[in-house]
């Protein structure tokens, strides 16, 4: 299955990361390890309530407290921008709830939302001010659940908004802030075909990234409005536009030091803290560094939505289905912006079918605005899908592998929402899984298997770097993306590659955004695919002008030069006439032959390659206690090509931790008030290491056509099949199939006491 | 209240520092003596960010006072290495990208070091359970536990 094709020096190894001794020696710099002279600390006043108007505030106390520098709140913001949606993130942003989501005006609409802000000399200080701050609330009815918030008569969260997407354009507002549909074919007809039709209802639970780095940052304003900003994030020219929409500051005025990321998984695609920072520092003039506490992480930031989804499907006794509907609600937050068009979009994306409706709703809550998270929006709806699939398969007695390679998409499907797929490989996925020696070993009592596929688009987007030939015959990348999981190896591994030079010569740097063109942020699964094209190409502009002064030192024509193995030779009707020149003979005579050499790309790279996943989930259920343990695991997927297969088995088998994290415990808890329940590591339980087996990778490369070395993104797919193929093995295990989100040890109870046969059709 | 004066050895080193009764030696480490290695990713013990040793035992740096440390040996990650010669478990999640971000590592290291000097024959469950005080986001544990197995059989055979 592997394109062996080719061989590489460089390309598919193994090398260690560049900013790896930094990273195991203490010396990295995260977010919240800058420290400047005379900085103080900011914090942040959020509020109790889910859901109030802001009468008054009156912060005169706390600006007496002695070391207390500067006191903020809404009113000390520039008015919000005007509500303009835009691709900003992962999922779209607009500047006006941005602005809001920073620091509430009028009301508070989450328990965690801000609604001032302190510095001070010192942190107990700055702690102390915040508890002085006196704010005058009319406590509102709120609503937490998403099915709730639909209700005619639901609390309105926000008496503009309209919903969208539907005409005419409906007379009074409501809590759903969008209505999208995608539609081919003809249902009915489908489903008129079909010899059996499943229809279930399904729902998730909004679950955190859990990155294990709160969101930090040290902002440092200049007396002439600059900003300095030294922050965690997935996107240092992300943190720069949005901090200067909000503070109504020119973009050129701000520059944004890129920190270390210690975990993001889209949670840091966004700000909270830097403009807040940036205006007290504005105020006070001296540096201030602002930290969440983990309690703030889970009360204000992230997470992805919970949804509710009923999902039906048909097929004809041979496996073919014939026909798919989808019905979606998610959660915003207390913000427009789910990702339900990623949503729409993937659910039954790994089909071939003819008939698809799927109608989606981005619904708002009285909880945090989320965030993207892995594959944002995906998971929720391909959860539902891929159980109904499973059943389905069951039903039909087929073997679920063989139903869902009966469907697959190929290259050539048009998929529902648009595209015409060019090679993908989710075909080999199935087949690779298929072969697995796990899928056909024996289990024991208690146990179960369960499988299930996923789908994410990918993207590409803009991306600059530069490459510099030094004058010892190393080499300089310069590129903008945050590296959140080992990209400085996979893009210094493609320039080696380029170059004809060892791995080692080249140094790479995530600069600033003052030192390297315009990136879009680490998201989306698109470094390696699309800033590794900006590489790779910068590294040829720099070749072509290693090649022209070759020439220039051979006196021959630029032309009748080429590249191979990291040395000029001429070629043509010049081969062989001359030695074959290094690159650090080159580099070393550069001042003589026209200056420095260096090679640039600025690029919007099109052309990502899908990526599907298909994966084997065993558990066993403690019949006693409903304790569900995931006893083996594998994961297959189209990588297109591994550039360093290390990140990319580690890409897999993080997103299958968090799959399984996401199937089994985690969730956020409300209280009848509104209130968090659970905003800390011991009661929102993320997998730890007893938790999970190892986790076994399989690396299909189908390579991406429109890539140089065949690359597709990898990070957000395999976060998407965990929670069926865990519900799935469940009920291979019980007969039982849970369909809601977490498959907790009381859910599995009371499942068990409610019969625990074969679901009832 | 006054800020008290602690006399304590850091990495080999005498360390002194003065700090508020009700600073964690987490914020001595990171604020005063600017050791930002060892992290903060809950300030509760729920994530072993924070794991350093203190006189031979391996303590979340986040649930003890400053004051706490009077008279103590601490040793944190920024200790690990022997002058420019990596500790073996370092070279290891290295050699085998047992790091994503790299924000739990340093938590990890010092944890999984803890472990091997206890018990130089771990098997997986008992790796597993040791350093399930220790959380990462981003790995899955596979190739964090598989590292540390193979330095334990490494160092076994020399
Ligand atoms: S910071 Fe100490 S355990 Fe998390
Ligand atoms: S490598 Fe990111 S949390 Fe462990």
């Amino acid at each position: 299955m592997k394109n062996e094709t080719q061989e590489f020096k460089w390309v598919g190894k193994r090398p260690i990361r560049p900013d790896g001794v930094d990273k195991v020696t203490g010396r990295a710099k995260f977010g919240a390890d800058m420290h400047l002279p005379g900085m103080l600390i900011g914090r942040v006043l959020r509020s109790p309530h889910a859901h109030a108007r802001i009468r008054s505030i009156d912060t005169t106390k706390a600006a007496s407290l002695p070391g207390v520098k500067a006191v903020v709140t809404g009113s000390d913001f520039p008015p919000p921008p005007p509500p303009v949606w835009q691709a900003a993130g992962e999922v779209p942003v607009n500047f006006r709830d941005l602005a809001r989501n920073v620091m509430a005006r009028d009301k508070a609409l989450y328990d965690g939302h801000a609604v001032a802000a302190v510095a001070a000399t010192s942190a107990a200080i700055a702690e102390e001010a915040i508890d002085l701050i006196e704010v005058d609330y009319e406590v509102l009815p709120h609503v937490i659940d998403v099915k709730a918030a639909m209700k005619p008569d639901a609390p309105l969260l926000h008496d503009d908004l309209f919903t969208d997407g539907v005409s005419p354009k409906p007379d009074k507002p409501s809590n759903i802030a969008k209505r999208m549909e995608f539609a081919v074919g003809d249902i009915e007809a489908g489903f008129s075909k079909a010899d059996v039709v499943i229809e279930r209802e399904f729902t998730t639970k909004p679950v955190h990234q859990g990155y294990i780095e709160p969101h930090a940052c040290v902002v440092d304003s200049s007396e002439d409005g600059r900003l300095f900003i030294h922050c965690s994030s997935q996107g240092q020219f992300m943190v720069r536009q949005f901090c200067a929409r909000v503070l109504d500051v020119e973009i050129s005025k701000v520059t944004v030091v890129p920190a270390e990321i210690g975990g993001g998984f889209g949670g840091k695609t966004t700000v909270y803290l830097e403009p807040t920072a940036g205006l007290l520092s504005r105020i006070t003039g001296r540096p201030v560094k602002m930290v969440m506490s983990r309690t703030e992480v889970f009360r204000a930031s992230g997470p992805t939505s919970g949804g509710a989804t009923k999902i039906k499907i048909g097929a004809t006794k041979d496996g073919t289905i014939t026909a798919a509907q989808a019905t979606l609600a998610y959660q915003a937050g207390a913000f427009p912006g789910s990702p339900i068009g990623p949503g729409c979009m993937c659910a039954f994306a790994p089909y071939n079918i003819q008939n698809v409706n799927v109608v989606g709703h981005d619904v708002v809550v009285n909880r945090p605005k989320v965030a993207a998270y892995r594959a944002p929006g995906a998971p929720i709806s391909e959860f539902g899908v891929e159980c109904v699939i499973d059943e389905i398969a069951e039903k039909l007695s087929i073997d679920p592998i063989a139903l869902r390679e009966k469907n697959a998409a190929r290259q050539g499907t048009k998929a529902y929402y648009g595209p015409t797929f060019g090679p993908i490989g989710f075909v080999e996925t199935l087949e690779a899984a298929k072969q697995h020696p796990h899928y056909s070993a024996p289990l024991g009592e208690n146990q179960g298997r369960g499988v299930a596929s996923g789908f994410w688009f990918n993207i590409g987007g803009d991306s600059s770097a530069s490459v510099h030939i030094n004058e010892d015959g190393t080499a300089t990348v310069i590129e903008g993306n945050p590296d959140i999981g080992g990209s400085r190896a996979s893009l210094a591994q493609m320039a080696a590659e380029v170059l004809g030079i060892d791995y080692d010569k080249i140094r790479i740097t995530v600069a600033d955004t003052s030192s390297v063109g315009y990136n879009f942020l680490t998201g989306g699964s698109r470094v390696t695919f699309a800033s590794g094209k900006a590489v790779i190409e910068a590294a040829n502009g720099a070749i072509s002008e290693l090649c022209a002064r070759a020439a220039k030192l051979w006196e021959i024509d630029a032309d009748a030069v080429e590249w191979v193995d990291g040395e000029a030779r001429p070629a043509g009707d010049n081969a062989g006439d001359f030695e074959p020149m290094p690159l650090s003979t080159i580099a070393g005579a550069s001042g003589k032959t026209g200056g420095p050499i260096s090679g640039h790309a600025s690029l919007n790279v099109k052309g990502a390659g899908p990526g599907f996943g298909t994966h084997i989930c065993d558990v066993e259920v403690d019949q006693e206690t409903g304790r569900v343990s995931v006893i083996r695991y594998t994961a297959v997927q189209d990588v297109g090509r591994a550039i360093h297969p290390g990140y990319v088995e580690g890409q897999l088998q993080g997103g299958v931790a968090q799959g399984v994290g996401w199937a089994l415990n985690e969730e956020y808890i409300y209280d009848k008030d509104g209130r968090l329940d659970n905003p800390g590591f011991l009661d929102y339980r993320v997998p730890v290491a007893s938790d999970l087996p190892m986790i076994d990778t399989v690396l299909v490369e189908v390579p991406n056509p429109n890539h140089p070395y065949g690359v597709r993104g990898v990070g957000e797919v395999p976060i998407i099949p965990p929670m069926a193929a865990v519900a799935n093995a469940i009920s291979d295990a019980l007969g039982v199939r849970l369909k809601d989100l977490p498959m907790s040890p009381p859910k599995v109870l009371a499942s068990l006491s409610n019969g625990g046969s074969r679901t009832p059709s | 209240m006054p800020r008290q004066h602690v006399t304590t050895e850091v990495n080999g080193e005498p360390q002194d520092f003065l700090c508020e009764p009700q600073e964690t030696l987490l914020d001595v480490l990171r604020d005063e003596l600017h050791l930002t290695g060892t992290k903060e990713g809950c300030s509760s013990g729920d994530c072993g960010a924070c794991s350093i040793m203190v006189d031979g035992r391996l303590v979340c740096a986040c649930l003890m006072f400053g004051v706490e440390a009077q008279g103590k040996t601490i040793e944190t990650i920024e200790g690990m290495a022997e002058g420019d010669k990596l500790h073996p478990l370092q070279t290891k999640f290295l050699e085998e990208a047992a790091l994503q971000c790299g924000f739990c590592t340093p938590g990890f290291l010092v944890a999984a070091k803890a472990l091997l000097e206890r018990n130089s024959d771990p098997t997986e469950t008992e790796v597993r359970y040791w350093l399930a005080g220790n959380l990462c986001r981003c790995t899955g544990y596979d190739k964090i536990v598989r590292a540390v197995m193979d330095v334990a059989a490494e160092t076994r055979e020399t």
